[in-house]
């Protein structure tokens, strides 16, 4: 398979990855690489795992089985590596979970501070940055409350970038939004990936996946059952669960 | 009988004076620990969280009478001699850090699972996701089951009568005995406490008002 930014070592590696909720089996032998500025787009039916999987790359969840390296570091569940990696991979959420106590300037600058112990001023220029890149610096003086929810979105994945992370997680990022906010959201991400981050969005936006992605993937009982180019993904599914499932979503756009 | 004046005011004023010591006392080291104890009860360790679970259970399910009673003689009986002050000090703060526990527990658990994992992603470690993530929000949502908590302590503080201790109540007692006019006397005794615990509880009602239309 052609990987157009292809590079020696892969910044994030999956391989024989499995994870039980109790008995419930969330993810079966589960390998994925993903190479450093590769796009991918994970998508499959609710319950398939494909946040699940992704949740398991910054320890969010914690996996029983297999192993996960992010830039050369083994995921342990010894703090160390969890903070090594968490580190370098930003994650932005369905619902946003912005601190609704601070103000959006306050939510981007907290983890640089706290984390990378850069100064007020240091922190507050790099939030400024990256709020001017999402287009909301306006409202950097606002509380989330106060903001639209395009514009929370926004602001939530300018944090993230204030870590200046070397990949970026979304977790269904535009589900949670009304229809005519979730090309704004959108498009920061297709920003983003032009600049080439290295990023890896469940999300159910096939138009995003034909336009940025590099692969995608679908996932269902928590396994990945197929992969392929945008092209060859959404033109000629292989498998019969993937023509199902497309057959249901591109219904409705 | 006697007259009440000038004089059994001021002894009244005194025992007052002693309430509101014991109230603060009690607030503050019962704040500290029942921070701790917050913290134990939603902390990811099983054996934390069981050991504090069996400490609030103990606090919450006998009188604070009986606890009071315990420490006072308990202490004296493993042969260390204090005054009644420490006794009843180290007694509202065992009580008061069971009760603000399970409040900020509660308020702890209020907060929605994201914050948490939106703190865990950032990187942040636990102390920097506690102090500044989740218990400015816990706090937030518990802070009128805190006052009312207080209320309840200042009013609590009058068992302290019972080791001895000259607090507003016992001040009351003494001075009734002396005038033989406990109706007044209770009286005044009954609107110090009020005038106290009044504007407390209005202002707790107030803050659970303005949360709820915040929520809204």
């Amino acid at each position: 398979m052609p990987q157009t930014n292809a590079s020696q070592t892969p910044l994030i590696a999956m391989e024989g990855v499995g994870k039980w909720y109790g008995a419930y089996h969330a993810l079966r032998n589960v390998n994925l690489t993903v190479a450093k500025g590769e796009k991918i787009v994970l998508c499959g039916p609710s319950g398939s795992g494909k946040s699940t999987l992704i949740r398991c790359i910054n320890h969010l969840e914690e996996i029983q089985e297999g192993k996960i390296t992010v830039e050369g570091t083994l995921l342990t569940d010894s703090g160390g590596t969890v903070d090594a990696v968490r580190r370098e991979v930003g994650m932005v959420f369905q619902s946003f979970n912005l601190f609704p106590h601070m103000t959006i300037l306050e939510n981007c600058t907290l983890a640089p501070m706290r984390v990378k112990k850069v100064s007020k001023a240091e922190a507050e220029a790099t939030a400024r940055k990256y709020l001017e890149r999402v287009r909301i610096v306006d409202q950097a003086d606002k509380y989330p409350a106060q903001l639209s929810g395009g514009q929370q979105q926004r602001a939530a994945i300018a944090r993230a970038l204030c870590m200046e992370p070397k990949a970026m997680l979304f977790d269904e990022p535009t589900s949670a939004l009304d229809p005519e906010m979730v090309k704004e959201v959108l498009d920061t991400m297709i920003g983003l990936a032009r600049d080439g981050m290295t990023m890896i969005c469940v999300t159910h936006e096939m138009g995003f996946a034909r336009q940025v992605a590099d692969r995608v993937i679908f996932m269902a009982s928590g396994e990945i059952i197929e992969e392929g180019s945008p092209e060859d993904f959404f033109s000629n599914p292989q498998h019969q669960r993937t023509r199902a499932f497309l057959g249901e979503i591109l219904a409705h756009h | 009988m006697a007259t009440i004046g000038f004089n059994e005011i001021y002894f009244l004023l005194q025992g007052l004076k002693w309430t509101i010591a014991l109230t603060i006392i009690g607030f503050i080291g019962g704040g500290i620990f029942g921070l701790l104890v917050a913290l134990a009860r939603t902390a990811e360790s099983k054996l934390l969280r069981r050991a504090t679970t069996g400490y609030i259970a103990v606090f919450q399910g006998t009188p604070l009478l009986m606890q009071l009673f315990v420490v006072y003689y308990g202490v004296a009986l493993v042969g260390l001699n204090v005054d009644a002050w420490l006794a009843v000090a180290i007694a509202f703060t065992l009580h008061a850090s069971a009760y603000l526990g399970e409040i900020w527990r509660g308020g702890i658990q209020a907060v929605p699972k994201g914050q948490t994992e939106a703190a865990k992603a950032l990187g942040l470690h636990y102390v920097s996701r506690i102090k500044d993530v989740i218990l400015p929000q816990a706090l937030k949502i518990s802070l009128p089951a805190t006052i009312g908590f207080l209320v309840q302590l200042i009013k609590g503080t009058s068992l302290a009568a019972i080791v001895g201790f000259v607090e507003l109540s016992r001040a009351g007692q003494i001075v009734s005995n002396q005038t033989f006019r406990p109706l007044t006397v209770f009286a005044i005794v009954g609107l110090m406490y009020f005038l106290i615990c009044w504007p407390l509880s209005l202002w707790g009602a107030r803050t659970e008002r303005r949360l709820q239309t915040a929520a809204r």
